[in-house]
Formats: C-alpha cells, sequence, structure tokens
C-alpha cells in the first residue's frame, strides 16, 4: 500500500512539473506583456521598457527557454517571479488565497453538508413528493450557469435592499467585496458588516453545491437501500432511522469521498465566477485578471498552485478511500 | 453494465439489433419529459436558424433611431445603447451555441471513443503513452489554457475555439470506455475476429465501439450542455468567441451589468440559454433511461 501510494505521488508530481512547464512556456509564447507600453502617452522610450520586462523576466526578445531556465532557478529558492505591476507572487497568492477561503468556506460546508442531507432524504422517499422536488431543483439548477445564477443572486439582493428601504450606506445584504472600507474587521459592527457582505455569495455556492451533492448523494444511497447488510441491522433491531444513518448513510457516502477531496483541496482556489462577479480579490480573480493583464509569472504562479492542489486532492481521495473502505487495503 | 444485451445484438441476426432499436426508441418516446426536451430543442434550433431570413434586424445591424429601447415595435426584444436589435443578438448567439456544444461534442466523443478504446485494446506502450496523455490533461487547468491561446484565435475561425474546447472535454469519457474495452477485448467475437486476422483498428471500430452506442450517444448529449456552459464561462470574461460575432456566453457577459436598469438586455438571452441547456439535459436523461431502464436516474 505504501509502496503504491509513493509511486502515485511521484507520477503525480511528474504530471505537476509537465503541465507547469506547458502552462509557463504557453503563456510566455502567447501572452505578450508589452502591450502594456504600446498604448502609453508619450510612448516611454524602447530600452526602459526593454529594461522593465528584462527585471520582471517578461522580455520576449530573449528566447524562452532562457525566460525559463531563469524562472526555474528562481522557483527552485521558492520565489515565484514577479507580476506586470512588480509585486512578488508569493505574496499575492499567499493574500488571495485566504481572501478566497473566506469566501467559500461557509458556502461550501453548508452546500455540501445540504446536498448530502438532501440526496440520502430523496432516495429514501423515492418518487414521492419531497424526492421529486429535490431532483427538480438539482436538475434545474445544474442547467443554470454559475455567471447567470449569481447575476440573478445579486439582483435579487439588491432589490431586497430597495424594498426594505436599505438605500443608504448601511444596506441589508452587500453585493460587491469583502467588507465596508474603514471598518475594524473584529469589532462587533465589522463582523456584522463581512456576515452581509458574504451572504449573498455563499448563497450562490450553497445553492450550486446542494443542487451537485443532491443529485450524486442520491444516487450512492439508492446503490445501498436494497443492499443486505441495512436489512440485517433492521433485523438485529435497529430503528429504521438509525439503520439508514449508521449503516445506509455512512456507506453511501464512500464513493462521494472523491469529491469531498477535491473540494477541500480547492478550497483556496475559490470560485472563479462568484469572485468576478462579486468583486472579491481572491484567486479565481487573479486567475482571470492575469491573462487579460498578460502576466505570464502569475499565469505559472497559478498554474502551479492549482496543479499542486490537484495533487493533494487526488493524494487525499487515494488515501480517504483506504481509510473508508476496509475492501481497498488488501 | 448495458453491455450485455447490446453485445448480444451483434452477432445476432440483423433483425435483433433493429429491435433493440426500436425498443430503445419506443422507450424514449413514452417519457413525455424526454420528448418536451427534444420538440424544445429542435423549435430552438429553428428559431435560431430560420428568424434571421425573415427577421427585421439583423444581428450587425444598427437602428440609430432606438437606443436602449424597451421590446416592442419592430424590436421585438428591445434594442442596446449601440443600437443593436437584442432578438438579433439572441438568435446569433443560440446558432454559436448550438453549432458550438454539438460540433464540440461529437469532436469529444470520437475523441474519447477512439482513445479510450486504442489504450485499452492494444495495451502496452501504447496503453502507457494514452493514459498518461488523459492524466496530463486533466491536471492542466482547461479554463487558463483556453484563456491563454484566446489571443491567437482572435480574428480567426471559431472553429479553433470549438477544437480546444472539445479537446478538454473528453478524458473522462475515455477512462471509461478503455475500462470498458478491457474487458470486451477477451470475448469470443472479438478474439474469432482476431483470429481470421482482422487489423486491430479494424475490430475497434467494426466490433468494440459498436458495443459500447448506448455510453457513446448518452455522452454525446451530456457533452453538449457542458461544452455550451463551458462557452459561456469562458466567453463571458471575453476569452470565446470573439467581437464582431456574438455567442450567449458574450451577450451574458456583456450585458450582465445592465441586468438591472435594462432588463431586457440580460434575461433574453440568459433566459434561451437556459431554457437550451434544461431541454437539451431532459433529453440526455430521457436516453440514459431509454438505454438503461434499470439505472433509473430520475423518473
Amino acid at each position: 500500500m505504501a509502496g503504491f501510494l509513493l509511486r502515485r505521488l511521484v507520477y503525480l508530481l511528474c504530471l505537476v512539473v509537465i503541465s507547469t512547464a506547458a502552462a509557463y512556456i504557453l503563456a510566455a509564447t502567447q501572452l505578450n506583456p508589452r502591450a502594456r507600453y504600446e498604448g502609453r502617452n508619450p510612448p516611454p522610450p524602447a530600452a526602459v521598457v526593454d529594461a522593465t520586462l528584462d527585471a520582471l523576466n517578461m522580455n520576449d526578445k530573449v528566447p524562452v527557454l532562457t525566460r525559463f531556465r531563469r524562472w526555474v532557478g528562481d522557483l527552485s529558492r521558492g520565489d515565484l517571479g514577479q507580476t506586470v505591476d512588480n509585486q512578488s507572487v508569493n505574496t499575492e497568492l499567499g493574500r488571495r488565497m485566504w481572501v478566497s477561503l473566506r469566501l467559500v468556506l461557509v458556502g461550501s460546508i453548508l452546500g455540501t453538508l445540504l446536498g448530502v442531507a438532501a440526496g440520502a432524504y430523496g432516495a429514501v422517499k423515492q418518487y414521492r413528493a419531497a424526492d421529486r422536488l429535490i431532483t427538480v431543483f438539482s436538475f434545474v439548477i445544474l442547467s443554470i450557469p454559475v455567471v447567470v445564477l449569481a447575476v440573478l443572486f445579486k439582483n435579487a439582493g439588491i432589490g431586497l435592499n430597495n424594498v426594505l428601504g436599505f438605500t443608504g450606506d448601511t444596506r441589508l445584504l452587500y453585493t460587491t467585496g469583502e467588507m465596508t472600507p474603514g471598518l475594524d474587521p473584529w469589532s462587533w459592527v465589522g463582523i456584522v458588516n463581512r456576515l452581509a457582505h458574504l451572504a449573498l455569495p455563499s448563497l450562490v455556492l450553497i445553492v450550486v453545491g446542494t443542487a451537485f451533492y443532491g443529485r450524486y448523494q442520491r444516487n450512492a444511497m439508492l446503490d445501498v437501500l436494497g443492499s443486505d447488510f441495512l436489512r440485517t441491522a433492521r433485523a438485529k433491531g435497529l430503528s429504521r432511522t438509525r439503520a439508514l444513518i449508521k449503516h445506509g448513510l455512512r456507506t453511501a457516502l464512500i464513493p462521494m469521498a472523491t469529491f469531498f477531496a477535491y473540494e477541500f483541496a480547492l478550497l483556496f482556489v475559490g470560485a472563479t465566477f462568484t469572485e468576478k462577479l462579486f468583486g472579491w480579490h481572491g484567486m479565481g480573480e487573479f486567475f482571470v485578471d492575469s491573462v487579460t493583464k498578460n502576466d505570464v509569472n502569475s499565469v505559472a504562479g497559478v498554474t502551479l498552485f492549482v496543479g499542486v492542489l490537484v495533487l493533494l486532492a487526488g493524494f487525499l481521495s487515494d488515501i480517504a478511500y483506504a481509510a473508508l473502505d476496509p475492501r481497498v487495503r488488501v | 453494465m448495458s453491455d450485455t444485451p447490446a453485445t448480444r445484438s451483434v452477432d445476432a441476426p440483423q433483425e435483433e439489433a433493429t429491435s433493440r432499436l426500436r425498443l430503445v426508441g419506443r422507450r424514449f418516446i413514452r417519457q413525455r419529459l424526454a420528448m418536451l426536451g427534444l420538440v424544445v430543442v429542435a423549435l430552438l434550433f429553428a428559431l435560431a436558424y430560420l428568424t434571421p431570413l425573415f427577421g427585421p434586424w439583423q444581428y450587425t445591424d444598427l437602428d440609430f433611431n432606438a437606443f436602449l429601447e424597451p421590446p416592442g415595435g419592430s424590436h421585438w426584444f428591445g434594442t442596446t445603447q449601440n443600437g443593436f436589435d437584442v432578438f438579433a443578438l439572441t438568435m446569433r448567439g443560440m446558432q454559436k451555441s448550438l453549432v458550438i456544444g454539438l460540433v464540440g461534442a461529437l469532436i469529444a466523443t470520437a475523441l474519447a471513443a477512439t482513445v479510450g478504446a486504442f489504450a485499452g485494446y492494444f495495451g502496452g506502450k501504447v496503453n502507457t503513452v494514452l493514459v498518461t496523455l488523459i492524466d496530463l490533461l486533466m491536471v492542466l487547468p482547461a479554463f487558463l489554457i483556453i484563456a491563454i491561446l484566446s489571443p491567437s484565435f482572435r480574428g480567426r475561425t471559431w472553429l479553433i475555439f470549438v477544437l480546444l474546447l472539445a479537446a478538454f472535454q473528453w478524458m473522462l469519457t475515455a477512462r471509461i470506455v478503455r475500462g470498458m474495452t478491457l474487458s470486451l477485448r477477451e470475448r469470443e467475437f472479438v478474439l474469432a475476429a482476431k483470429f481470421m486476422g482482422v487489423p486491430g483498428w479494424r475490430i475497434i471500430f467494426r466490433h468494440i465501439l459498436p458495443n459500447m452506442a448506448s455510453l457513446l450517444i448518452i455522452d454525446a448529449t451530456i457533452n453538449v450542455s457542458s461544452l455550451i456552459l463551458a462557452e459561456v464561462g469562458l466567453s463571458f470574461f471575453g476569452f470565446g468567441v470573439q467581437p464582431p460575432d456574438v455567442s450567449l456566453g458574450s451577450l451574458i457577459g456583456d450585458y450582465a451589468g445592465a441586468a438591472l436598469t435594462f432588463p431586457w438586455e440580460f434575461y433574453f438571452p440568459a433566459g434561451f440559454l437556459i431554457v437550451l441547456v434544461l431541454a437539451i439535459n431532459l433529453v440526455g436523461d430521457g436516453l440514459r433511461d431509454a438505454f438503461d431502464p434499470n439505472q433509473g436516474s430520475s423518473k
């Protein structure tokens, strides 16, 4: 088992190295950081632009492989380079991953729990009104792109504010940013203000999570419901609810372990669309902005970061399987 | 799962094969929701391609007498601030979404079937190379890669964009196909063909893939809706279909900010998108139930 996990880890590491290298080369050849200086008036002297780009290791006149070698050299010292605005990519990543976590954490956990509960309940009540309702909900939500859903929730929040008369500086629900600037983040007012900012994006994540997990959990639970061990549990005298939760739900959660592992690891990557629409400066926004700003180092940094997290998630799901399902351990 | 009845149909006489197809068809028609989905998709298709021929405005037309006009008159869905007709834009966007979804799904499923079956059938080095390719593409962040490449297909045909979308859509199915091929290649009818000297690639296309037809058809349908959604996500940020052409995604991205003040600019494209994806998903769900009634995904 240990040998298998080790081989798996080495293999996954190789994949991350190759994918990061590919992303760097692709970004370095396709993106054009020089464009940033071309539109300026008066145009900066060519020598200055070259010197700036050289300092950032983004000069397109230097061969790609030379730039890549320099990037790898910096990386081996733990330095991901500078952004086009001459900020450290490390600092930027370190700051933004926590913003993403703060945005995603509540919504992900609640969405997962609600989804699992709804899916399990729907499976137990198969074909009844409650099950149909949950199924239709999942089906409709999963057919709506997250961007559209986020816009709908945002506008509903603004509408609610207007209806309830919160049109001044203090709102019931906020639709941009993490908190109103200037407030003490740990005071009572600050915390309430944060929650008012968090409510709408979290709601988007909860709704999507519930729909997604509800659908899969229902199928997993249905597979378990007809099994012999559940009948045995009932036969030895467990009540229906206890048997369903202790023997049914717990077994039905095993196939979901992969999803949970990935979700857990990707908490730091955040939710690109939700972040962008609700104006949170997290990883998801970094993701999109690094491409629009022709920021080669940030693109490579983000790819590496995501790659490592995906690797961790894959590894985590292998371990979780082994821990949860004794049959894998032989 | 469903390979037992399908397998039988291949080495059985021809009429049994057609009767299975008829059986699946009958099961599909019996599902009212799936039929509704099919009818809606067909109607949207007709609407998207026929109305631009007869409608009063083209998606490139500017009406300088009507800026930000609410729905009414000859502008059925209103106009934008530049005087574009929202109905014409929506129809053009739907054409793009439909074509991207259908062409992309065909490419993705064909790729998945070919790669998966070759890896599973030949094994050895071919398998190692193809499985590594699958794993690698799954680690690469698709969104980022397509976004990086988006400047390079600006001003060129949108087919490159479809190819890219499809290139990141096939890996999971390829894995499933590979697993099924591993068991199919030991079956008598495959071995018989092999010992008669039929080359490997022909066995794959003539005996192995037809046995997974149900899986592939369902997969292609699901791919249509997930590709349409992927296109929306990319075009929303300007990484997808490039102006002057429009897609439902780029319209939603451009007019999301106007949803409160000029709702017709946002809600018409978004509404059509949701109806389209819902309808396609209904068809996919119905197909799954028709091919495999025991699974009972959602009835």
